[in-house]
């Protein structure tokens, strides 16, 4: 029989107990509650689906997250706290999980949330019949017979998760992961009703059909315009819960969207790019820019289609030493965001920059030591290095290839063509390494820096510029299994920078108009998971 | 005339089905598909999703099937990105709210159009005339993306009238705005075609001849002059009906109606092949429709076309 020790989430990630009560709608000392407690906010597109198994948009899983609750939750910093779940405990190994689950917990319908519903979704995101886009997650979080299951070579009741009973959910792992419960605050874990969904098939979502077992429940969506949530009756925690209503509205537009903010129409908005400053200046309360798991970088083509010149380690190290960050943080973005030297943001939790060697230098000695790199390599004004470089159109990423091109033909003499695709042709066009240098952006899917580091595997699907190093394999693969895999995130940090396949330019920051009347927004969750039942509106 | 009509009801569908054919190729010809994304789908997992929407099958099975789904059971197939909804329930949804502003939009710059133009025919050369050729001008210079900003500068941010944005069932307060910023280049249009039009029919000679007998000049106008002046805006009129009552892509954008103008811009960016094909297919219907309705209209006021 198997040991297994109790591990609290905070042995994790190092502040909450689980046996707290769940974090809740605290209103501030001095604060009285606004009469209206409705949210209404901006979405750029209209969502994919609010399905949690088949949504794949960030907008999407904010308004998942409002109508369903998964195992865990986070709460304002980005700690595990209890959702469903009132707790988990692991073996030794780190492989076997079981959690156990509130007996309060219902549906909008009233019939209880039990271990049974977790199982039914888990399964459904992996069956191939889902068809599920985010199907792989189930693999990410490496349940035992995820990985045949989606290819169609077993059947999906040998995925490794048992409900022992109503109130007990045992998940086996096929491998050691000690970060796996904050993986269950993912929204495409979150349980499903199985019922309904049997009922009404792919309609299910609608809101005279859904059933929910968040703190609230569909009640209008038309699509491409808005959709409304409201307070669900049926939800444990329903009394402690302030906000009665959210909306979002669609606003394809980042400039309309702020007009309607600044007229009082929304309580938060993106803020288009460039413009923070000014609004920082003229509404200090409201403007709001905060770090997020979110990078920005140039990848190499270093495949068999790449150029021969980006083969040579000294000219992708020229290239990101002559790229002053500074002058696309402070003066293209102006947003707060981060100069990058590491592909890992420095927000991630418990990811410590790594001191890299060109980080420590001043631009003058980057430059310096760019120019030399350069022709050492040999380039020089007589055979000047060429290459093109691709993005994705947006005036934004405009701006920023411009400004680097610029660098890099004022420093270095290199002669640059500048491309762009619009989004999917782009991807087909990266993905297909059809591309010298291109545009890239990866925002964390969980917070541990493996979400970035593993793109830059050998065998990562999402390695567009197809580097491969053996060592950043090994140490990626030994990461898995460690409990402190800081050392290993270090070491390929370092690699990164010497081997310098992809150039990092900045980490994002969140820029948003947040109405000030808005309390308890979690500015430090730099996942940005917020639940709309944490918040309140101030009078 | 009947058979006339029926000529061009069987002209047209042949060219129905040519329309389709060739965007439904074009489309999938386009790089990356419905399911292209910045995380890429692992390949069996992106299998299994292709099998899901028959996207596995060969082109002109898929096409066959698409085509087929059409004619029997008038199904224009799910949405590939938006799961719980099918084309027919998207049109559904944007084609109203287009219909509204559009219709709408379309009466205001009829009515306000024509009346300037013929106004400013018969006082030609006066200031009224000055003012009417003066105001579609303006109007025509300024494009509904500037108009769109415009318009929310004064009426939501300076005066606090009216909302800057949305459909809300179609209230009234949503609609002014996206009707001025549609209407007014349409309504330039109008009046300079109903203008140029009114001067070279009241210069002709039946005209001269008709003032001659002493004819009152209401009558000339209204019963003789009117009439011939229509034909050149007819024409303009059933491409413009079909170019409003089927969105603008800038005010669906502008003021978030959720009409089809912006379905269609987001389908094509996405490649939701299915509301693509949709939209195009009522779009090319209708512009079809109209088109010959001009026609039908052309003969029944120009008999030198019947005849």
């Amino acid at each position: 029989m198997k040991k297994f020790t109790t591990t609290l989430a905070a042995g994790l990630l190092g502040a909450t107990f689980l046996t707290s009560a769940a974090f809740s709608a605290t209103v501030q000392a001095g604060d009285t509650l606004a009469v209206d407690q409705t949210f209404t906010y901006r979405i750029l597109d209209e969502f994919s689906s609010v399905d949690p198994q088949i949504v794949e948009d960030v907008d999407g899983a904010d308004v998942v997250r409002d109508l369903f609750e998964g195992l865990m939750n986070q709460d304002a910093d980005g700690n595990l706290i209890p959702g469903v779940a009132t707790g988990f405990t692991t073996n030794d190994e780190k492989n076997v999980y079981i959690f156990t689950l509130r007996k309060d917990a219902k549906w909008s319908n009233g019939e209880p949330v039990t271990a049974n519903d977790f199982v039914y979704a888990w399964r459904r995101l992996v069956d191939p019949a889902t068809a599920s886009p985010y199907s792989w997650f189930g693999e990410l979080m490496s349940i035992e017979g995820a990985g045949p299951i989606l290819a169609g070579e077993a059947a999906i009741d040998t995925l490794g998760l048992t409900a022992v009973d109503d109130y007990t959910l045992e998940v086996r792992l096929t491998a050691s992961l000690p970060y796996f419960p904050l993986m269950t605050t993912h929204s495409s874990t979150f349980p499903a009703p199985q019922a309904v969904i049997e009922e009404f098939g792919d309609q299910w979502t609608k809101p005279e059909n859904i059933v929910s077992n968040g703190a609230y429940v569909l009640t209008e969506h038309i699509p491409s315009e808005r959709s409304v949530r409201e307070r669900n009756p049926m939800y444990w925690n329903n009394d402690e819960t302030i906000i009665e209503k959210v909306v979002t509205l669609v606003i394809n537009d980042d400039n309309t969207a702020l007009t309607r903010y600044l007229a009082g129409e929304l309580d938060r908005t993106e803020i288009p790019s460039g413009q923070y400053p000014r609004l920082a200046e003229e509404y200090p309360e409201q403007a709001l820019s905060f770090p997020k798991l979110c990078s920005y970088y140039y990848s190499f083509n270093l495949s068999e289609n790449g150029p021969e010149s980006f083969k040579d380690v000294r000219v992708r190290q020229a290239l990101s030493y002559a790229l002053d960050r500074s002058i696309i943080t402070d003066k293209v973005l102006q947003g707060g965001q981060f100069q990058a030297y590491t592909f890992t943001p420095g927000a991630t939790a418990g990811f410590e920059v790594p001191s890299v060697p060109y980080a420590e230098m001043t631009q003058e000695e980057r430059d310096a030591a760019a120019v030399q790199l350069l022709n050492d390599a040999g380039y020089g004004a007589d055979n000047p290095l060429s290459f093109n470089m691709l993005y994705n159109t947006s005036d934004g990423h405009k701006k920023i290839a411009i400004a680097m091109s610029q660098m890099w033909k004022q420093k270095l003499g290199v002669e640059i063509e500048l491309a762009n695709q619009e989004w999917k042709t782009f991807l087909e066009t990266r993905g297909n390494q059809d591309f010298e240098l291109a545009r890239g952006a990866w925002c964390g899917d969980y917070n541990e820096a493996s979400t970035f580091l593993d793109l830059l595997t050998s065998q990562s699907g999402y390695n567009d510029g197809k580097f491969a190093n053996e060592e950043i394999d090994a140490l990626m693969q030994e990461a898995k299994t460690l409990t402190d895999a800081t050392a290993n995130y270090t070491r390929v940090e370092e690699i990164l920078a010497e081997e310098m396949p992809i150039i990092p330019i900045y980490h994002y920051t969140a820029v948003y108009m947040l109405n000030d009347k808005v309390k308890n927004w979690p500015i430090q969750n730099v996942e940005q998971n917020w639940y709309s039942r944490d918040l309140y509106i101030a009078e | 005339m009947l058979k006339y009509t029926f000529r061009r009801v069987l002209v047209a569908i042949p060219t129905l089905l040519i329309l389709i054919i060739i965007s439904f190729l074009l489309m999938h010809a386009a790089p990356g598909g419905p399911f292209t994304s910045e995380r890429p789908l692992p390949p069996q997992v992106l299998a299994n999703i292709e099998a899901k929407y028959g996207l596995d099958n060969p082109l002109y099975v898929q096409l066959w099937e698409y085509m087929r789904g059409i004619v029997i059971e008038f199904d224009f197939g799910p949405s590939f990105q938006r799961k719980d909804r099918t084309v027919n329930e998207i049109m559904a949804q944007g084609f109203p709210i287009t219909f509204t502003y559009g219709g709408l939009s379309f009466v205001a710059a009829t009515l306000i159009g024509g009346t300037l133009g013929i106004v400013a025919a018969i006082r030609q050369n006066t200031i009224i005339d000055y003012f009417a050729v003066g105001v579609s001008i303006g109007a025509q210079v300024l494009p509904n993306f500037v108009m769109a900003p415009l318009l929310v500068w004064l009426f939501t941010l300076t005066l606090g009238w009216l909302p800057g944005g949305g459909w809300n069932g179609g209230a009234w307060q949503n609609l002014i705005m996206p009707v001025i910023a549609l209407s007014t280049s349409y309504m330039a249009s109008i009046s300079r075609i109903t203008r140029s039009s009114m001067l070279e029919v009241l210069n002709s000679n039946y005209i001269r001849t008709a003032r001659a007998k002493g004819l009152p000049e209401r009558t000339v106008i209204l019963r003789h002059a009117l009439k011939p002046s229509l034909v050149p805006l007819i024409s303009y009129l059933g491409v413009a009906f079909v170019g409003m009552i089927t969105g603008s892509v800038v005010i669906d954008i502008y003021f978030s109606t959720g009409g089809m103008g912006q379905a269609f811009v987001n389908s094509a960016l996405n490649r939701d092949y299915s509301v693509m094909m949709g939209i195009t297919i009522l779009v090319g219907a209708l512009t079809i429709v109209f088109a010959l309705l001009a026609d039908l209209l052309y003969a029944w006021v120009d008999p030198k076309i019947r005849y």
